[in-house]
């Protein structure tokens, strides 16, 4: 039975994967975002997830909503992320409820259960915007805890994913500027680079979403971590991604205390003088990239009736192959 | 005392403590020996089982001691013990009244049963006891005894002899003039005593056992209960105690011991006397854990099998006379051996006048002069003088005896006396180190120590218990000074004039199912085990290894590893011990062998694995007479641990004619499985190493493991089904010394013992090892067991060895390769090890993912692989898996 489904943020990477795969599978998808996503057979509907009017009329007469809009940064002012990411968050809850229930997938973060020690093995424990590190992780997690709190209310069936460094061919966001950082030599390994991260290669972020969808009457009421469920070291990662681009490896060591000393200096004069791109270093990511973090994902896997199809290393292998294609233009 | 007192206070609601479920507090009014209302505070687990819905077994009630409270006990109220835990604050203590008075322990006894009088507390009743707190309890149920079904005491002491002083600890702090200053003035009794865990309590813990005792008026109690320790004659509290002392001897109940033998204050001794006066008491002894062992050790978890064991549920109850049946010797399920007394060979021999002078133990020297001869009448004499003598000296049947003798005539003949006499005899093995042996020689309580000079000093230096007994006679000067009494030699001498005036050993041999003998574990798989052996499941075990040689009685075996030297008189075969330093297997000499052998004619070879590699590196020392000699070895045994095939083929150059064989068996049940050099070419490689098929009498199976790694319960001796290895022989172990829930682990089958070691059968019925249960590998894909992984890793070309570890929580575990490559090879100290690069990483993940299934998600590569200390050839995983924790978590981890 094909569904009429709202994408939200599918100008992303991510928000693309997911549109595509539920209209290949012959879903009417529609694309909401302030810009046009351009997606081949998928309509788009421009507005701002700040308007509840945009999302109320784009939710017109769908099933679903898929909502992967966000404010995803490192650093800017609480607000921002909060009127995004909490606000929009509650008119989506709102636009379906006005249209007398449906299904949402929120898409969250396991940063938001992310208290700044190594997760080793855990499966999704509970969002916590009180403890959360950063505006981005805090917001994340109000926003889930609100969507949650909606299910089995007006008709509406909920169900949080939270897809763990979604990483994939045309990725300016993570992939893009690490390998950025590593043609020009800037990028540092913190440590020695030897903590345990997992990872998620798009096309399985965006299947297990299509999962998520098709599985909510089973898992509503539930949030589930989803990564490859084959971590590998961060230096292994961050090698792997330049190696893909045909960058060095990085090979600069910091210890991971300065980096995060570091990254609480930058954030702090970052909020006040907000620039073009993002600060080099954040204690977010300082934290992020020094210590574990994988996850069991044996609840996921069954209950969303699921398994990753992209290995890690076929998923370089096609990173490679899109580099390839598509080659890093810049100084050296 | 001069002290005023100050008025009482009464039971205050408890703040909210750490593992303590706030429902299970309770204040409750009860009128006390004096008739007057008092206050208690317990902890009590009713409203929790009610909610659950659970109907209790019964009730336990657990008295603490000084200066704890029932927050002691919380760890009792879990969903595995169906049982009411009442655990109570005595008056002055804890969260209980403060009244002011003092209370001698009658009074304490008799408060109690009044509160479980107010409580309606009636049977089913176990008695938990912990500290004064046990004697305490141990009142309450002489007076209770038709509600008691049990008792549970955790260390406590019952009885002080008259003349036995207190322990120093407690010296110091009754002294009158020390008493208050220690105890209640300032808090450091209170502070000393959780000071006392190892490893230290968690900050919130210790907050928690000093929150009730702030201020000296609140420490009274304290001060108080110290002088309550009746430890002269004519305290007030003595008679008490000594009517408990005598009435403990008549408590047939189920009686658990739980122990931490790190006490300063209850050391080993108390557990000692305990047991004396309970002697069907299960005991089990946390070896490290201290004073507060509840505290120390999962004393908890221990009591919930014991209960469970012992009584079953309310469903199901079980009976004391069922509860025997659930720890059932594994022996007994077994086919049983020809019965054999072990000293019936020897006997035979003696009173055989064709071999009566043939020679029954041989011990080389360097020279020809030098060599002692036994012979079979002499061997059964001296057996018999020294049992006659030992026993006149007042070593009784029953009594431990440590046996700290090197192997040769003289221990063959110490062992088979005590055996005669039925005295047990406890062998640990030197290579457990000082410490290892310490902790074994204590732990098993001996009566009698037995040693040569060397042990005796170790004895006297370390403070070991038994009175001590040297080998040879020694000068007056060294017997004073090692406090030793008499010498194997006087024993010898003293038992052969009795026996001339007739007046030796009248009794039999002692009964089968008697101890025997306590021979202690390696010590490789955490502390070291006492298993204790009955004389029945010892005959079996050299039985079984006479079978599985086809040991010929008459050709004699040479024992170039010294637990073999005690076989040959069990199987009425002499056995030479080779010019050595017994002490050093290893460094025994392919001449020196080739002598053993010579003596002999054509006999069996037994060494250890150790002395494979000398005798190889020696070989080119052998004369003529040497090489022939060994030509005509026709069995050839190496006990401890896996031959690899390559060393035995070596061994093929120097004796050519024997039939190797390898063993596969542990302390608990020395020979399990054995193998030949055939037997393993025809075996081949395969994941783990091939040890053989069952040796006679003994069966194998696998327990069936779940997805995290523990058995499910279900056995099977289906091929290639890996899982934890069972074994069910006549000579496997009665049970271990003091360690009940261990022998109720590994008995956990019913009909046999779990070894703790991980393997398969493959379709021709042979026994593959892989490694440990703990070592087992649960990753998100499934089990795997670390030798799988390795060999696949050590399958690509440029892989010297591999050792596999994984990280994180079983069930998802992720697996991390540590690899020794060709190039980079490097033996010797310890390194760090750094991330392998990306090829070789690809080509050992493909490798595993291959021949396993399972994903790697990190490889490294390091000079060398740490090695197990007591195994050289096994890679030390645990190590392995510490390292890799941390460091995959970011974390700094020291050297490899």
């Amino acid at each position: 039975m094909s569904r009429r489904v709202l994408v939200t943020g599918a100008s992303g990477m991510l928000g693309g994967a997911v549109a595509t795969a539920l209209r290949d599978r012959g879903d009417d998808v529609r694309a909401f975002q302030r810009r046009p996503a351009g997606l081949p057979g998928v309509r788009d509907v421009q507005g701002s997830l700040a308007d509840a009017d945009d999302v109320r009329r784009a939710a017109d007469g769908v099933d679903a909503i898929v909502h992967l809009a966000a404010k995803v940064s490192f650093a800017g002012p609480e607000e921002e992320f909060r009127a995004v990411n909490v606000g929009g968050t509650r008119h989506v809850l709102d636009a379906l409820r006005a249209h007398g229930g449906g299904r949402l997938v929120n898409i969250s973060s396991p940063s938001v259960a992310h208290l700044g020690t190594s997760i080793v093995g855990l499966d999704a424990t509970p969002a916590d915007p009180e403890r959360a590190r950063g505006s981005y992780a805090r917001t994340k997690a109000a926003a889930e805890l609100e969507a949650m709190a909606a299910d089995g209310t007006d008709d509406l069936l909920v169900t949080s994913l939270r897809p763990h460094i979604v990483w994939g061919p045309g990725d300016t966001q993570l992939v893009g500027r690490i390998v950025d950082r590593g043609r020009r030599g800037t990028l540092p390994i913190l440590d020695d680079g030897m903590a345990l991260i997992d990872t998620t290669y798009v096309d399985n972020a965006a299947s297990a979403i299509v999962a998520g969808l098709d599985a909510i009457e089973d898992v509503h009421g539930e949030s589930f971590v989803i990564t490859n469920g084959e971590p590998r070291t961060v230096r292994d990662v961050l090698g792997g991604f330049c190696e893909a681009a045909g960058v060095p490896r990085p090979t600069r060591r910091i210890p991971g205390s300065l980096a995060r000393l570091a990254g609480r200096v930058v954030e702090k004069v970052w909020e006040i003088r907000p620039g073009e791109d993002e600060p080099p270093m954040t204690e977010f990511l300082a934290e992020q990239m020094s210590t574990a973090h994988w996850f069991d994902q044996r609840r996921t896997r069954e209950r969303l009736r699921w398994t990753p199809a992209v290995s890690f290393d076929e998923g370089l292998e096609r990173l490679s192959r899109w580099f390839a294609e598509h080659p890093v233009v810049g100084s050296a | 005392m001069s002290i005023e007192r100050p008025r009482g206070s009464r039971a205050v609601a408890a703040p909210e403590l750490p593992g303590v479920d706030p429902r299970a507090h309770r204040l409750v009014e009860a009128r006390d020996h004096s008739g007057e209302l008092r206050s208690w505070h317990l902890l009590d687990s009713a409203p929790l089982l009610a909610e659950r819905g659970v109907t209790p077994r019964g009730t336990l009630l657990a008295v603490h001691g000084n200066p704890t409270y029932s927050f002691l006990y919380r760890s009792l109220i879990r969903e595995d013990i169906p049982w009411r835990v009442i655990a109570v604050d005595q008056l002055e203590m804890g969260y209980s009244e403060r009244t002011g008075q003092a209370r001698g322990l009658q009074d304490r006894i008799t408060d109690l049963s009044l509160l479980t009088d107010a409580l309606g507390v009636r049977g089913p009743v176990v008695t938990v006891g912990h500290d004064w707190g046990g004697i305490v309890s141990v009142g309450w149920a002489l007076d209770n005894r038709h509600d008691v079904i049990g008792m549970i005491l955790t260390n406590t002491g019952i009885h002080q002899e008259l003349g036995e002083s207190l322990p120093k600890a407690l010296q110091l702090a009754t002294a009158p003039a020390m008493l208050p200053l220690s105890t209640s003035v300032t808090d450091a009794f209170l502070r000393t005593t959780i000071a006392l865990s190892r490893p230290a309590l968690p900050q919130e813990v210790q907050e928690a056992y000093l929150a009730p005792y702030r201020g000296r008026s609140r420490r009274l109690g304290i001060e108080q209960f110290v002088a309550d320790i009746p430890a002269s004659a004519n305290h007030p509290s003595r008679a008490t105690l000594e009517r408990l002392a005598g009435g403990i001897t008549g408590m047939d109940v189920p009686t658990l011991m739980a122990w931490g033998p790190r006490d300063v204050t209850f050391s080993d001794r108390y557990l000692r006397d305990l047991i004396e006066r309970v002697p069907h008491a299960d005991v089990h002894r946390f070896e490290g854990a201290s004073h507060l062992v509840w505290e120390d050790a999962d004393v908890a978890g221990l009591v919930a099998t014991w209960l469970h064991d012992t009584f079953g549920d309310a469903e199901h109850p079980r009976d004391a006379a069922g509860a025997g049946e659930a720890l059932r010797p594994v022996s007994s399920f077994a086919e049983q051996a020809p019965e054999i007394h072990l000293g019936e060979a020897i006997t035979r021999r003696a009173q055989d006048p064709a071999t009566a002078d043939q020679p029954a133990v041989v011990e080389l020297g360097a020279r020809p002069g030098e060599s002692r001869r036994i012979s079979w009448s002499l061997l059964s004499e001296r057996t018999e003088d020294l049992a006659a003598g030992m026993r006149a000296h007042g070593i009784m049947p029953g009594d431990r005896v440590s046996v700290l003798v090197t192997p040769g005539a003289d221990l063959t003949a110490v062992l088979y006396a005590c055996l005669r006499l039925g005295a047990v005899a406890v062998i640990a093995d030197a290579g457990l180190g000082t410490d290892g042996l310490t902790r074994a020689v204590i732990g098993s309580h001996p009566d009698w120590i037995i040693g040569i000079e060397k042990a005796l000093v170790g004895a006297r230096a370390l403070g070991w218990p038994g009175r001590r007994i040297s080998v040879p006679q020694l000068p007056t000067v060294d017997r004073a000074a090692l406090d030793v009494e008499t010498s194997v030699a006087e024993l010898a001498e003293e038992g052969r004039q009795m026996r001339a005036l007739g007046a030796g050993i009248d009794a039999p041999w002692p009964d089968q199912d008697a101890d025997a003998a306590v021979l202690f574990t390696s010590g490789s798989t955490g502390p070291a085990k006492g298993a204790v052996l009955t004389h029945r499941q010892m005959g079996a075990m050299f039985a079984a290894v006479g079978d599985t040689l086809d040991l010929e009685a008459d050709r004699g075996l040479v024992a170039g590893f010294a637990p073999f030297a005690l076989l040959g008189p069990a199987l009425g075969a002499p056995s030479v011990v080779p010019d050595m330093d017994i002490t050093r297997p290893g460094d025994l000499t392919a001449p020196a062998l080739a002598a053993a052998v010579e003596a002999l004619g054509v006999p069996a070879v037994f060494t250890a694995p150790a002395a494979l590699r000398n005798i190889i590196d020696t070989a080119d020392q052998l004369d003529e007479t040497g090489r022939a000699a060994l030509a005509r070895v026709p069995s050839f045994f190496s006990a401890g641990a896996p031959i690899p095939a390559p060393l035995l083929r070596e061994l093929r150059g120097v004796m050519p004619g024997a039939r190797a064989l390898t063993p596969y068996g542990m302390t608990e049940c020395l020979a399990v499985a054995a193998i030949d050099l055939e037997g393993i070419e025809a075996a081949g490689d395969g994941p783990g190493v091939c040890v053989g098929t069952a040796v006679p009498r003994t069966e194998i199976a696998i327990a069936v493991m779940d997805g995290e790694g523990a058995t499910t319960g279900e056995i099977t001796t289906d091929p290639d089904r890996t899982g934890e290895i069972l074994v069910r022989a006549p000579h496997v172990r009665d049970r271990y010394l003091m360690l009940w829930g261990t022998t109720a682990r590994a008995s956990r089958f019913e009909g046999w013992h779990a070894t703790g070691d991980v393997g398969h059968l493959d379709p021709a019925g042979r026994l593959w090892v892989e490694g440990r249960t703990a070592h087992v590998l649960a990753t998100a894909q499934g089990l795997v067991t670390p030798v799988r992984v390795e060999s696949a890793a050590e399958s690509v070309p440029t892989v010297r060895r591999a050792g596999a570890a994984a990280v994180g929580p079983r069930g998802t575990q992720q697996v991390v390769v540590i690899l020794e490559t060709q190039d980079g090879y490097r033996p010797g100290k310890a390194r760090t090890p750094h991330p392998a690069e990306t090829a070789l990483q690809e080509a050992v993940r493909q490798a595993v993912a291959q021949a396993t299934g399972i994903e790697v998600a990190a490889v490294f590569t390091t000079a060398s692989l740490p090695t197990d200390i007591r195994h050289n050839s096994k890679i030390d995983r645990a190590a392995l898996s510490a390292w890799s924790e941390a460091t995959l978590q970011g974390r700094k981890a020291p050297a490899l």
